[in-house]
């Protein structure tokens, strides 16, 4: 396989999640964190999960991730069922979990030495794609302890995004940024999601940011974990986060959010 | 530079102190010799290769004891903070016998071996295994686990994600093991050479040991500090470069 096939788009692909429940034992009793989930996520989907914490988003990530294992229902990806994890679904996780002992070079270089077909050359030709793709070409053989955290966020994409996956799976990416850093990283994550035709899917608990980002917005609510409603954002990529319009759909997504997150109380209250 | 400085001025007070503190007779200098007369005889004992032979004989044995304690400690280690039930069994005899000192083991030794090099190895590999598997099982639970799962998203199987991701992960955990195991070797094999008087190689310990038979105190303090400075030695070459590097690379440290 040639540098140049390796670095063309693939297709993005399609997501369906099918009835997913997934329950975890804690010390007082089984938590349901996700109960019977159905979701499709078309090709080229940038899709934001949102909801407050103990929601089951980030578990259902790792679900389509497969580093976990639904306790029924299941995931398809472009038909075939998710039973592990795979290279055509990278994942980012909120911290960066670069590898230390490696330098920024080597730890993208990492998940391009277990694909096949590529001799180390070029595989190092690839990897300096992508650190050209988010602005870190001249840190290659930096340390990972001397990049800034917003610096690691992006060499942590650059990992993700070289193996050329059909989906990127982000949970809070930029939830320890600042907001100045993550300003510029919702800048680069839209122009990547448009220049590599990506299917993403975003867990975060940030409204503006998912408002921003995504063109759906799924809205999710805890105890247990279910999708509650859906927004469309017909807004053109690159979105500016300060915008007004982006305001609007915001409060409007913030206004939904707190009737489900209430929800549970008002239930109780009326019976 | 200032540094350096500093440890020849240090020294050089400690060395003076010690020349007139022979010179003003407190204890007899059977007892006490002077440097001058200890100086004299690492000197000949440099000259005439006693030193040197003692020196390689005490190296080998060490480096064979201590290289054994690695190739078992570190496997055995990752395997105890794997699998529960290592844990439970190999996992909590290291850790009691560990305690046990080192030259606890050299009466079992030489009823076992008797006056034998192989002795002398097993107290060496007893004296410093135990530790090499506690801090490699101890660097290993230190991981952070997200580093295992990101490796799995990248399709890094099972034995790969030991390899290349839990092992290297874990290494200043373990070269401080490695290190702990060394000393704990060294201490070992001088208690060893001490009390196993073998005719198959004179190590520094027997070296050690022999002074005190001759009265001969030069001998005796001079092998010590010999001992003192092959365990800097090395401490200098062989660990320090590996711990600079891995504080570079982490950040930690001062370096």
């Amino acid at each position: 396989m040639s540098v140049q096939d390796e670095l063309k788009s693939v297709a993005p692909a399609k997501l369906l999640i099918d009835g997913v429940t997934k329950s975890f034992p804690t010390r007082s009793g089984t938590v349901l964190a996700l109960d019977n989930i159905s979701l499709q996520i078309n090709e080229g989907d940038f899709v934001c999960l949102v909801g407050p914490s103990g929601c089951g988003k980030s578990t259902l990530l790792n679900i389509i991730a497969g580093l976990e294992h639904p306790d029924s229902g299941l995931t398809l990806m472009d038909g075939k069922p998710v039973t592990r994890p795979g290279r055509d679904r990278m994942v980012m996780f909120q911290e960066p979990a670069l590898f230390p002992w490696l330098d920024v070079m080597g730890n993208v270089l990492f998940g391009l030495r277990l694909k096949p077909n590529l001799n180390n050359k070029e595989r190092r030709e690839v990897a300096r794609f992508y650190l050209r793709l988010v602005g870190l070409e001249e840190f290659a053989h930096s340390n990972i302890h001397e990049l800034s955290g917003g610096m690691k966020q992006r060499a942590a994409l650059a990992r993700s995004l070289a193996p050329n996956p059909r989906v990127l799976l982000m949970d809070e990416p930029f939830a320890a940024l600042d907001a100045l850093t993550r300003e510029q990283l919702y800048g680069d994550i839209q122009r990547i999601w448009s220049e590599r035709a990506k299917t993403i899917v975003f867990v975060t608990h940030n409204v503006r940011e998912a408002a921003c980002l995504g063109n759906r917005v799924v809205l999710f609510s805890p105890h247990p974990g279910r999708v509650r409603e859906e927004f469309q954002i017909d807004l053109p990529h690159p979105r500016d986060i300060n915008s007004v319009e982006l305001a609007s759909y915001a409060s409007r997504i913030t206004r939904a959010l707190r009737g489900y997150v209430d929800a549970p109380e008002t239930e109780l209250g009326a019976e | 530079m200032k540094r350096l400085l500093s440890s020849i001025v240090f020294f050089s007070v400690l060395l003076m102190a010690w020349h007139f503190l022979v010179l003003a007779k407190i204890w007899s200098p059977v007892l006490l010799p002077d440097p001058f007369s200890v100086w004299e005889y690492l000197k000949v004992a440099a000259m005439d290769g006693t030193l040197f032979d003692a020196t390689l004989v005490t190296l080998r044995r060490l480096l064979t004891g201590y290289g054994i304690g690695i190739l078992l400690g570190i496997p055995v280690g990752m395997l105890t903070a794997r699998f529960r039930f290592m844990e439970d069994t190999v996992g909590v005899l290291a850790l009691g016998l560990q305690t046990l000192p080192s030259v606890c083991w050299v009466p079992l030794a030489l009823l076992w071996f008797g006056q034998t090099e192989g002795a002398m190895l097993f107290v060496v590999v007893m004296g410093s295994l135990w530790s090499i598997i506690i801090s490699t099982d101890n660097g290993i639970r230190n991981v952070p686990p997200i580093f295992a799962r990101a490796a799995r998203t990248m399709g890094a199987k099972q034995f790969y994600t030991w390899t290349r991701v839990i092992l290297p992960a874990s290494a200043p955990f373990v070269v401080t093991g490695m290190k702990q195991g060394w000393a704990f070797a060294w201490r070992s094999l001088m208690a060893a050479e001490i009390f196993v008087t073998i005719l198959t190689g004179f190590g520094l310990g027997q070296l050690l040991e022999y002074g005190r038979d001759l009265h001969a105190m030069d001998q005796v303090i001079g092998v010590m500090l010999a001992i003192v400075v092959i365990g800097l030695l090395v401490d200098k070459i062989i660990f320090s470069p590996i711990e600079h590097l891995l504080h570079r690379r982490w950040g930690t440290g001062r370096a």
